[in-house]
C-alpha cells in the first residue's frame, strides 16, 4: 500500500495483511481491538511485533492463524498467505493450513503440550496429520526434529512426557512441533517470555538458526524489545490496536520516529549510562472503551498538536520507516508543536 | 566484608532455608524412597548499609525470593541469623518490641493482581498497616495519612474509594507501594516489583521508587532477574546461583569487571539493544535441580573453567575489589578479570 515497502513484484510477500480489523462484541458495545492493521512478511523474513499488553499484537497473530477466541472476530480486511485468502476459510480448511503452512509457538510451553501424551506421540500425530508418512517414517522424522532443536539424548527423550522436560526443553519441543510439516510461516507469540534469561538466549539462537536453514518466515510477537532487536529484520510497534511505526529494526530502535516508540525505547533501562531517572511515558495505554479521538496516543504525547486531537494519522513515510504520526506529514503543514505537560 | 561504612543496617549471616518436599511417610516407606530436601537458600551472608539499594539477581529457582521472604519473616530460617538494625530477629522479643521491629520493614510483591485483596477498597488496603500498628490518632488523621500516601505514589485521594480491579497493573503496584509505605518503614524488600509490568510502566515505577528512596531515606533489598533494571537501581548487587551467593560487588564493578563465570554468563544474556552486533553467547545447560545440587561448586557442570577442584570442593567467598566472589578459578588466578564496556543507548 505504501511505496516505501521494499518488497518488489518479483518477490511477492509470503503473508499479506490488509486493513485487518478484529472486534469483540460486548453488551456495552463493540470493542475494536485491532484497528486497520496492514503489513506484509517476505519469505524468510522475521517481522517483530512489539507493544504493551492490550496493544492488540497477540490478537493480530491469532487472527492470522485463525485462532481468535469467540466472541472475537475478524470484522474487516483480508489476510493472504502466498496470495491465497485465508481469513474467510471454513474451519476445516483452515485446520489444514494451520500446522502445514503456518506453525504456531505460544508463550507457555506447558499449556501447548498435552500432558497425557509423550512428546514423540504428539510429534508423530502432528506429522501424520499433515504429511503422508507411515508411523515408522513419522517417528524417524520426529526424532530428527528433536535432534535439530537440540534436545540431548533425543532417542530416549522422545518417549518422555512433557512434565519430564524443563521449561527450555519444553519450548524446544514446541518449536519442533511447529516445524513438523515444514511451514512457510511461524507465528511465535511471546516464545521466550516464560523462560529464564540464559535459556531465552538459547531459544532465540535456535529460532534464528532454524528459520535461516529452512527459509521459514517468522512473525515474532513479544513485548521484549531486546528480543526483537536481536532477532527481527523489521519491526512493527503497536499501540491501542494500531501500528504506530513499522520499519527496519535498526532504524526503529536507534532512530525512532513516533513519539511513542521514542518513549518506549527510552524507558528501557540500558547498560552504559546510569541515569538518575529513566525516561517515562506518563499515563497508561487507553482501554479499548475509551480510545481518544484523533491519534490514540495524544493524551500521553509530549509533541501533540491541535491536529492530533481531532484527526487520526495513518502510516506515513518517515525516513526508512513509516510512522502513524502527524509530525511526519509532508503534504500539509506539520503538526504545530504544542509543548505541554500531560497529566496522568 | 565490612567495608568501614559504619554499622550495617541489615545483616544476614549463614542464612539457610531448606524445604522438605518428600513424599508422605507411608509412600516413602513402601517405595523405599529417601527424604527429599530442597536447599533453597544454602548459607548466604549479606550486609546492607542504611540508605543503599542491594539487589539480588539470578535465574528462577536460585532462591532469591526465598531470601526476600526470610528477611521479612514470612519463613523462619533453617539456620543462620537475620539482624535488623542490631536486633537479632530470631531472639525472643516481647510482642510489642516485635511489632515495632516489623513496622520498620515492609515488602512489595511481584504480582499486583494477587497481592491486593479484591474485596477491600484501596483506602482500607492502605489504612490496614496504619490501623494495625496504631499509628493514627483518630479518623481524620487516618484519612489524611492515606490521602498523603496516595499522593506520594501519584494517585488521586479520590482513588481510595475504588476497588483494586478498577486499576491497571501499574496503578495497582502504586497501591502496593503506598501500603508498604503506610507504616513509615525504613527498609523495603521488593520482590520483582516490576516484572509483571510493561516497560513504560516499569520506568514509572522505578522512577517512583528512586524518588521515594531519596525522600524518606529508604533502604531497599531489590530482587530481580532483569539485569538492566538492577544496573539502573542498585548500589550493590549480589548474584545468586542455586541457593548460594556467587558474587557480590558494587554495581559498576559487577557490570564492568565481572569475576565469577556465572556473572559473566548472565551479563552475556542481556539482550543487545545497541545493535552493536554483539552475539549473546547462548550458554549450554540449565539450572540443575536444587534437590540434588552438583557437588563442590554448584556451577561446575555449566562452567567452562571448571577443573577437578571445582567438582569436589565448595568455594568460599574471597574479598576482591570491594566485593566478594566464590570461585576457585578466580582465587587461584586461573581466570583473569574481564573488562567490559557498554555503549550508551542514545
Amino acid at each position: 500500500m505504501a511505496p516505501s515497502d521494499k518488497i518488489s513484484t518479483n518477490n511477492p510477500p509470503l503473508l499479506e495483511v490488509k486493513n485487518l480489523r478484529v472486534e469483540f462484541p460486548t453488551r456495552r458495545g463493540t470493542l475494536l481491538a485491532v484497528d486497520d492493521v496492514s503489513f506484509d512478511i517476505a519469505p524468510g523474513e522475521v517481522l517483530g511485533v512489539v507493544g504493551e499488553s492490550g496493544a492488540g499484537k497477540s490478537l493480530t497473530g491469532n487472527a492470522i492463524i485463525g485462532l481468535l477466541e469467540p466472541p472475537g472476530r475478524i470484522a474487516g480486511g483480508e489476510i493472504r498467505l502466498e496470495g491465497r485468502r485465508i481469513d474467510n476459510l471454513p474451519y476445516e480448511e483452515m485446520r489444514k493450513i494451520r500446522g502445514a503452512r503456518i506453525g504456531a509457538i505460544f508463550q507457555d510451553p506447558l499449556t501447548s503440550l498435552n500432558p497425557l501424551y509423550s512428546v514423540g506421540r504428539q510429534l508423530v500425530e502432528t506429522i501424520q496429520t499433515h504429511l503422508p508418512l507411515s508411523a515408522a517414517a513419522a517417528r524417524t522424522r520426529a526424532l530428527d526434529l528433536l535432534k535439530e532443536v537440540g534436545i540431548p539424548g533425543a532417542e530416549s527423550r522422545i518417549d518422555h512426557y512433557p512434565h519430564q522436560f524443563s521449561g527450555g526443553m519444553r519450548q524446544r519441543v514446541v518449536i519442533a512441533l511447529a516445524l513438523c510439516a515444514g511451514p512457510r510461516l511461524i507465528v511465535a507469540d511471546e516464545p521466550t517470555t516464560a523462560l529464564d534469561v540464559s535459556i531465552q538466549a538459547q531459544i532465540i539462537a535456535l529460532l534464528k538458526r532454524l528459520c535461516r536453514e529452512h527459509g521459514t518466515a517468522v512473525m515474532l510477537v513479544t513485548h521484549d524489545m531486546g528480543v526483537i532487536a536481536e532477532t527481527a529484520d523489521r519491526v512493527a510497534v503497536m499501540y491501542a490496536g494500531r501500528i504506530a511505526e513499522i520499519g527496519p529494526v535498526r532504524d526503529v530502535v536507534k532512530h525512532a520516529k513516533h513519539p511513542y516508540t521514542k518513549g518506549l525505547m527510552g524507558s528501557i533501562p540500558s547498560l552504559g549510562v546510569r541515569t538518575e531517572r529513566l525516561t517515562q511515558i506518563d499515563g497508561a495505554m487507553p482501554r479499548l472503551t475509551e480510545i481518544p479521538t484523533g491519534c490514540a496516543f495524544n493524551p500521553r504525547c509530549t509533541e501533540r498538536g491541535q491536529r492530533c486531537m481531532v484527526e487520526r494519522p495513518d502510516l506515513m513515510v518517515a525516513g526508512t520507516s513509516r510512522a502513524a504520526c502527524w509530525l511526519h506529514d509532508r503534504g500539509g503543514v506539520g503538526a504545530p508543536v504544542l509543548k505541554e505537560t500531560v497529566d496522568a | 566484608m565490612p567495608d568501614g561504612t559504619g554499622a550495617q543496617f541489615v545483616r544476614l549471616a549463614g542464612l539457610k532455608r531448606y524445604f522438605d518436599v518428600s513424599a508422605p511417610w507411608l509412600v516413602r516407606t513402601i517405595e523405599r524412597r529417601p527424604r527429599q530436601i530442597v536447599q533453597a537458600v544454602d548459607g548466604i551472608d549479606i550486609e546492607i548499609a542504611k540508605g543503599e539499594t542491594f539487589s539480588l539477581v539470578g535465574e528462577s529457582g536460585c532462591g532469591k525470593s526465598t531470601v526476600a521472604r526470610l528477611v521479612v519473616g514470612l519463613y523462619p530460617p533453617t539456620a543462620g541469623t537475620i539482624e535488623f538494625d542490631g536486633n537479632d530477629m530470631a531472639a525472643r522479643h516481647s510482642r510489642s518490641d516485635m511489632a515495632a521491629l516489623r513496622r520498620r520493614m515492609q515488602m512489595i510483591f511481584q504480582d499486583p493482581y494477587a497481592s491486593l485483596n479484591p474485596r477491600w477498597r484501596v483506602f482500607d488496603i492502605i489504612a490496614e498497616p496504619i490501623r494495625a500498628f496504631g499509628l493514627s490518632k483518630d479518623k481524620a488523621d487516618l484519612q489524611k495519612r492515606v490521602e498523603d500516601l496516595l499522593r506520594q505514589v501519584k494517585l488521586m485521594p479520590a482513588d481510595g474509594r475504588k476497588f483494586p480491579h478498577e486499576f491497571s497493573g501499574g496503578q495497582r503496584q502504586r497501591v502496593s507501594i503506598a501500603r508498604a509505605l503506610a507504616s513509615q518503614p525504613e527498609f523495603l524488600v521488593c520482590d520483582e516489583p516490576t516484572s509483571a509490568l510493561d516497560v513504560s510502566v516499569q520506568a514509572q515505577i522505578l522512577n517512583l521508587m528512586v524518588d521515594l528512596q531519596r525522600r524518606f531515606g529508604l533502604t531497599y533489598l531489590f530482587i530481580s532477574h532483569n539485569l538492566a533494571v538492577v544496573y539502573h537501581i542498585s548500589t550493590r548487587v549480589g548474584v545468586m546461583y542455586l541457593g548460594r551467593l556467587v558474587e557480590v560487588a558494587p554495581t559498576e564493578t559487577l557490570f564492568t569487571r565481572p569475576k565469577h563465570p556465572y556473572t559473566r554468563m548472565l551479563l552475556d544474556t542481556i539482550p543487545d539493544l545497541d545493535m552493536t552486533g554483539r552475539q549473546r553467547s547462548p550458554v549450554a545447560g540449565e539450572v540443575p535441580s536444587p534437590i540434588n545440587p552438583p557437588s563442590g561448586c554448584t556451577f561446575h557442570p555449566r562452567c567452562p573453567f571448571a577443573n577437578d577442584r571445582c567438582k569436589a570442593e565448595r568455594p568460599m567467598p574471597i574479598s576482591i575489589e570491594g566485593g566478594t566472589v566464590a570461585c576457585h578459578a578466580i582465587e587461584e588466578g586461573r581466570l583473569p578479570v574481564e573488562e567490559r564496556t557498554y555503549v550508551a543507548n542514545s
